[in-house]
């Protein structure tokens, strides 16, 4: 979108949001423009820390995934499964068959219902202009139905297997506590099936919405496996030759705190900000979705590459389809297998996993005594990885927008945020969104409010 | 005849969102909610804010920062029903396991500048700092119950969420009790009934995820515990130090077993909570 200045001063304006909408959890943005340039850029995280690293010791290896899973009521599934691979790690399991199947499927409903709430009800109506996605179904009512409905069926998977939507009770350290019979999930593949075909519809809407263009040379940082689109295994590589296991992670990428936010950013040693998340992924394991997927994908306008992230709405899409795919692959071989667990006996040592959560990269580390006691934890999770990313996108995609009507400028820098389907629950919490203009002509000030 | 459509406003403290993630959970139902009345005030889901007073206040999440403390007087000046969901806002969620330690230490295990962090020592539920008009309980809460809870408040009539323990809603499902059938430990007949007996249903013990029913009898629930199912007080202490820690019922029998412990135990649960 070209902007064309015609003011001789760049203008200096001071704009404010006090709460930055439609996204998971507590943050502001502090924007400073010098004379036409970003010159500070601070997304400010205020989530209250809530100490979750500290208080994971002294508790017992079985309750990781119960616990973990609270940090983010969005994605629970994507910290029980980082938590049970990590603890399994630890004591030397590794969990296969069947069982390995349904995790995956598991965390396919997670997708599907996390991608499709920021698709419908946070992202799109930044498109279409709407407060809200229920201000939004006034005139799109069919469209905002058909989201909820996808959404529906992912929730539908959870629940299935993981007992409820939100902090599912049925994932343990080896596996499940009880599997459904095979009988028994019919109506879900016919649930999945009609899912499938929403879900198509959704990747060709998306595609018709106005993009920007704001292309950027991103670090893509994602899990890839030898034969399938990442979960929960693979090697952790990156489009500038990152090809590193999981329990490399710690040497390669560092943790800062900074004053400004609650949460730590993280930072590729010696490279410093990345990118993680759907785009990551679909831009390293394109040839590992399935053909479904891979078509929609180029009938999109998608060839394998996307480096445009306000067109992420449409890699979620493409996501979520392959999301369903998979999860009717898996159901269609579904066979109950004979324990829903596998044993885990706990053992002095430390346990490592990353797995993919809906918004990127999930790194967790546990360290246990012989009895299984936790020692010492370390989570990381995506949004703390791309606060960076996000950042630097604002320092780019502001300048060239400073003549926009300040309202204007304000709605496209949160749905810059939004991009990133920032969950702040995550990375700890609060968004404000405040663009301050300073160092103008005196008299040449334009007061917004 | 009241025309104006009643306004609804939803709040977040320290939390994760699940909460308040379990009304737009409500797929078949949103529109139709969003149909008889005005959300006002929902951040998550919209950038439009009405402003206040509100005939509903749904507020989820703890208070565990000063500013925190302070915000929440201002949403009960401005809200004529104020509505608490989940175990943060009831009890103090998780988070309120920094009650029972040092929160300094929790801050320089997390944080590599513990003079960046402002915190407060305890997390507390929203009922201690002002009054709460109705408390739905849940870690997460029931959406089915959170729509009670919003239908019945409309109605202008008290909200049917029964006090009583997961046993009933286990009963009357026909489950067979994991306790006495397989040896499994279950915080059933003390927890707060409105999951419908989620965990027995999937052959696993209640981990007291929506906090003490009313009139719990944890003592003689951790005899049995001990006596019959050989848990340790390592392990009892835990069961009741989770995600309703911060609940009377909980904290009490949690500290129980802390004192119970002998010396050698109590070192070992002080430094690795602590270390």
């Amino acid at each position: 979108m070209g902007v064309t200045n015609s003011y001789r001063i760049m203008p200096t304006k001071t704009i404010k949001v006090d709460y930055l909408a439609r996204v998971e959890g507590e943050g502001a943005l502090f924007l400073k423009i010098k004379d036409g340039v970003v010159a500070d850029v601070k997304l400010k995280i205020f989530e209250p820390p809530r100490f979750f690293e500290a208080f994971l010791r002294g508790r017992d290896f079985r309750e990781t995934p119960d616990i973990t899973a609270r940090i983010c009521g969005i994605c629970p599934i994507a910290y029980q499964m980082s938590a049970v691979h990590a603890v399994e790690d630890a004591c030397g399991v590794k969990v296969d068959g069947q069982l390995r199947a349904l995790r995956r499927l598991i965390y396919c409903g997670e997708w599907i219902e996390s991608h499709t709430l920021h698709i419908y009800m946070l992202h799109a109506p930044d498109f279409l202009g709407y407060e809200s996605a229920i201000h939004m179904a006034k005139d799109h009512a069919a469209i905002v139905q058909r989201g909820l409905q996808i959404k529906k069926a992912g929730n539908e998977i959870v629940s299935t297997f993981g007992g409820r939507e939100v902090h599912p009770i049925n994932v343990r350290v080896g596996g499940f506590y009880k599997l459904p019979a095979r009988s028994e999930i019919a109506p879900l593949i016919e649930r999945l099936k009609w899912g499938r075909d929403a879900a198509l519809e959704t990747v060709k809407w998306a595609a018709t919405l106005t993009f920007p263009d704001f292309e950027q040379d991103y670090e893509f940082v994602a899990l890839r496996h030898p034969e399938e689109y990442p979960f929960n295994e693979g090697r952790l590589v990156s489009n500038r030759g990152l090809d590193i296991a999981a329990r490399e992670f710690d040497a390669h990428f560092t943790e800062e705190h900074v004053e400004h936010s609650n949460a730590l950013h993280a930072v590729i040693n010696g490279r410093g900000s990345y990118f993680v998340g759907p785009m990551a992924r679909f831009n390293l394991n394109f040839d590992r979705l399935s053909p479904l997927a891979q078509q929609a994908a180029r009938d999109a306008g998608l060839n394998g590459v996307c480096r445009n992230p306000f067109r992420s709405i449409i890699v979620r899409a493409i996501e979520v389809l392959w999301c369903f795919d998979e999860a009717l692959r898996i159901l269609e071989n579904y066979e109950r297998p004979n324990r829903p667990f596998v044993e885990v006996t706990p053992r002095a040592g430390t346990g490592y996993a990353a797995t993919e959560a809906p918004r990127g990269l999930l790194y967790h580390r546990y360290q246990l005594d012989e009895t299984g006691q936790i020692l010492d934890a370390k989570i990381v999770p995506p949004t703390s990885q791309n606060q960076k990313t996000i950042e630097d996108d604002l320092r780019r995609f502001v300048p060239p927008r400073v003549d926009l009507p300040t309202e204007e400028l304000k709605w496209q820098c949160e749905q810059a945020i939004r991009n990133y389907d920032p969950c702040i629950s995550c990375a700890t919490h609060f968004l404000k969104l405040h663009i301050d203009n300073e160092s103008v002509p005196p008299g040449c000030q334009i007061p917004i409010f | 005849m009241q025309t104006r459509k009643p306004k609804l406003a939803v709040w977040k403290f320290a939390s994760c969102d699940g909460c308040q993630l379990s009304l737009l959970d409500c797929e078949d139902e949103l529109l139709a909610i969003a149909g008889r009345i005005d959300i006002a005030n929902f951040v998550e889901a919209s950038r439009a804010v009405v402003k206040g007073p509100y005939d509903i206040s749904l507020v989820e999440g703890s208070i565990t920062t000063p500013h925190d403390a302070e915000r929440i007087h201002e949403i009960r000046r401005q809200s004529k029903t104020l509505v608490t969901i989940g175990a943060c806002a009831t009890s103090g969620g998780i988070q309120a396991l920094r009650n029972f330690a040092d929160v300094k230490e929790f801050i320089s295990i997390v944080y590599a500048r513990p003079d960046y962090i402002s915190t407060l020592a305890k997390s507390t539920p929203i009922a201690d700092h002002v009054f709460v008009d109705f408390e739905l309980r849940g870690c997460p809460v029931n959406k089915m119950q959170l729509l009670e809870v919003i239908t019945a408040f409309l109605a202008g009539r008290k909200p049917n969420t029964p006090p009583h323990a997961v046993c009933m809603e286990c009963k009357r499902r026909g489950i067979v009790c994991v306790m006495v059938a397989h040896g499994t430990p279950c915080l059933g007949p003390v927890t707060h009934a409105g999951c419908g007996a989620l965990c027995p249903a999937f052959d696993r013990g209640c981990y007291g995820c929506f906090g003490p029913k009313e009139t719990p009898n944890t003592s003689s629930l951790t005899t049995w515990m001990g006596h019959i199912l050989h848990m340790t007080k390592p392990d009892m202490l835990r069961a009741f130090r989770s995600y309703n820690a911060g609940a009377e019922a909980f904290r009490k029998e949690s500290e129980q077993h802390q004192e119970k412990m002998d010396g050698q135990e109590m070192t070992k649960i002080g430094e690795r909570s602590r270390a």
